[in-house]
């Protein structure tokens, strides 16, 4: 591999693993507020993807095809799409279990997750078979000598990098994230404190699903094939990357992301290797859940128990 | 061990073998039972085969069936998922007793439901499956198509002759026995005619991001890529290899056949080429007439390759009960082994010791974001 393969290979692996940064972040966030995965998450990105499908062609039709803001457009309605059905999952499946064990909800979770693919498989809602996603914005290639730089390689890691950092001015700098950060510490506590818990764990549910949303349009803009299981594999690697970069953490969920896409790529391109491209991510889970268990950001807590 | 796992199966399919034969004989309809990807990753060519397989039944039927009776389908969904073929064709001969089995496209598929077809003696015949190894699953299997070993040979002769190709590199999907049957084959008569590989790469059917060996794929400078994949994996393939500058023609085997491989690839498709078993404007008489039926019978769609395949299978399994006069499974096998010069609308074609088709195979460029029926490659 020369100098400028590895290059190439590195813009590869940081677009992909942008995404998969992206989609952690929604993962993260839910469990640092709620302390459960949400594995439903996956399924959102997928609902998010769809819902441009139906989207872009309208707005297509007031702005003209593949223009910035209507682009822009299609992924803020998505995103608002998704955050009604984020929040409406919590309060179907999640509410009712408050007060039970997180086992429960975290098995309730598998099952939402599993209701939501193969109820999209039916023919009268998605069906299962592979739609094209129309191209929401005129792709470029930049060349810089024999490396290829494509615009969508530049345009998910800034949307992930102006992400992470709204998310951790919600969290840190406002009010309802501070009202987050209390209920993530102590429910009961926030609650007595006069902290609407119900309101906020909506809350958290719907910005994580908007999240989802943003990551299964940028993912869709990337491979334009799209079908009703396409979330179950970048879903399953954002997972691994939320633990590997410390579940709860922010910036450790998008350290994780870029860190499986990257040497998921290097893998992908060498011969005799590109066959176990994804025994690495599910290695590297191994090997952290190993030696730093609370992930390479993640702070050590003892459980009492 | 192994033996008690497939006696009992085997003597539960016995059973229900013998109380359906006496069902029957009492029957007013001969039952034909299919089962194809009708949805999942890979629908159309489940669909098209199913309706080629359709218009075939309506046609047998409406000039009067066969041995005086007319023909019943019976069509299960396998989702394209691995698993399903076995229930699909469990149900079909226990639950229906079927007299024989149509199906499936896809190699993988196939091979499930081949052994419990060949346990039951109920005759199988797939429409377009190309491993070898489908039909090695027993004497009561069969196919309406040429196999891998003369579709990569073709191939590679194509590469080296038609395209001049001698630098190739290839990239496989690890997860389909169709992908790793045909690169094989490819690969073995490519080197045998000079030719070298400069990359061998693999992916896993459904990924969505193949820039990583595209891009070693590229620093290998080869003059083409050869993609035996289905179609969704490779409109993806041929859009990343745009984005990553490969600019080289892409060439694969008949698992491009499908309308959604322009629908996902759009204008990256374009200068690409692949090997089918016929293709719609290759201007043959029959073929031209079944367009024509076949447009009329489903809302003007043009039919593709595993269509033509669906309604030749059919039609070949007609001929044959017509042939034995019976529809007892050794019997019927017998017939379809017997079947010689078939007069089908994919071309003329035999059944070999093998129980493979003997036929030719076509070339298609795509062009303007259409299909273009390109050459002719006899066996």
């Amino acid at each position: 591999m020369d100098f400028q393969q590895t290059i190439q290979q590195l813009i590869n692996g940081l677009g992909l693993g942008s995404i998969y940064a992206l989609i952690a972040l929604g993962y993260t966030m839910v469990y640092g507020v709620l302390r459960f995965i949400n594995f439903a998450h996956s399924d959102v990105l997928m609902l998010g993807a769809f819902s441009a499908l139906y989207i872009a062609p309208k707005v297509e039709k007031v702005l003209g095809p593949q223009s910035v803001t209507g682009a822009i457009l299609v992924i803020v309605f998505s995103a608002a799409v998704c955050a009604c059905l984020g929040m409406l999952i919590e309060f179907l499946a999640y509410r009712p279990l408050r007060n039970r064990p997180k086992l429960t909800v975290l098995i309730t979770a598998i099952g939402v997750s599993l209701f939501i693919e193969f109820t999209c498989q039916n023919d009268a809602i998605f069906g299962s078979a592979t739609r094209a996603f129309p191209k929401l914005l005129p792709e470029q290639q930049f060349h810089l000598g024999k490396i290829v730089l494509g615009s969508n390689d530049i345009i998910v890691p800034v949307v992930t990098a102006l992400l992470l950092v709204g998310m951790w001015f919600i969290v840190q700098k406002t009010r309802i994230g501070t009202a987050m950060r209390a209920v993530s510490f102590n429910q009961q506590a926030a609650s007595l404190m006069g902290v609407p818990v119900n309101r906020i764990i909506s809350f958290t549910f719907g910005l994580g699903s908007a999240l989802a949303a943003v990551a299964g349009i940028l993912y869709s803009m990337k491979a334009p094939g799209i079908e009703p299981l396409m979330g179950v594999q970048p879903g399953l690697r954002a997972f691994i990357a939320a633990v590997v970069g410390g579940i709860g953490n922010l910036p450790g969920a998008v350290l994780g992301g870029l860190l499986i896409g990257v040497l998921e790529t290097f893998a992908g391109g060498i011969p005799g290797l590109s066959n176990y491209r994804d025994a690495i991510a599910f290695g590297i889970l191994i090997l952290i859940l190993l030696f730093k268990p609370a992930g390479l950001l993640g702070r050590a807590t003892i459980e009492k128990v | 061990m192994k033996l008690r796992h497939f006696a009992i199966p085997a003597f539960a399919v016995c059973l229900a073998l013998g109380l359906s034969n006496c069902k029957k004989g009492g029957g007013d309809t001969i039952k034909v039972g299919e089962f194809a990807s009708l949805t999942g990753k890979e629908a159309t060519f489940g669909m098209s085969s199913h309706e080629g397989t359709l218009l075939a039944i309506e046609e047998v039927n409406a000039t009067g069936g066969v041995l005086g009776k007319k023909v019943e389908l019976l069509t299960e969904d396998d989702q394209s998922k691995p698993g399903e073929p076995a229930n699909a064709v469990n149900k079909l001969i226990s639950k229906d007793s079927v007299v024989a089995i149509l199906g499936e496209v896809a190699s993988s598929r196939s091979l499930e439901a081949a052994p419990i077809c060949q346990q039951s003696q109920i005759p199988m015949i797939s429409p377009a499956s190309t491993n070898p190894s489908v039909t090695q699953a027993g004497d009561y299997v069969f196919r309406a198509c040429f196999t891998d070993p003369f579709q990569g040979a073709a191939l590679a002769n194509f590469s080296t002759g038609t395209l001049k190709a001698t630098k190739v590199a290839m990239l496989t999907d690890v997860k389909s026995d169709y992908s790793k049957g045909l690169a094989k084959c490819f690969k073995d008569k490519f080197l045998a005619n000079g030719g070298t590989l400069t990359t061998e790469l693999d992916y896993n059917g459904g990924d969505k991001d193949f820039k990583a060996q595209l891009t070693t794929i590229k620093n290998g400078n080869p003059q083409a890529v050869f993609v035996p994949g289905y179609y969704t994996d490779v409109a993806l393939i041929a859009i990343q290899a745009k984005q990553i500058g490969l600019t080289v023609p892409l060439f694969g085997g008949d698992g491009w056949e499908s309308s959604v491989l322009l629908d996902i690839g759009k204008d990256d498709m374009n200068g690409n080429y692949f090997s089918t078993h016929c293709a719609a404007d290759q201007g043959t008489p029959k073929m031209t007439a079944f367009v024509e039926s076949y447009k009329k019978r489903f809302n003007g769609k043009v039919p593709d390759a595993m269509a033509v395949l669906g309604y030749d299978s059919a039609m070949l399994l007609a001929d044959a009960i017509k042939r034995a006069g019976t529809t007892e499974g050794p019997k019927l096998r017998d017939a379809i082994a017997a079947t010689k010069d078939f007069e089908g609308v994919s071309g003329k074609f035999s059944l070999n010791a093998d129980r493979d088709a003997v036929k030719a195979l076509v070339f298609i460029k795509i062009e303007g974001g259409k299909f273009r029926y390109t050459a002719t490659v006899n066996p």
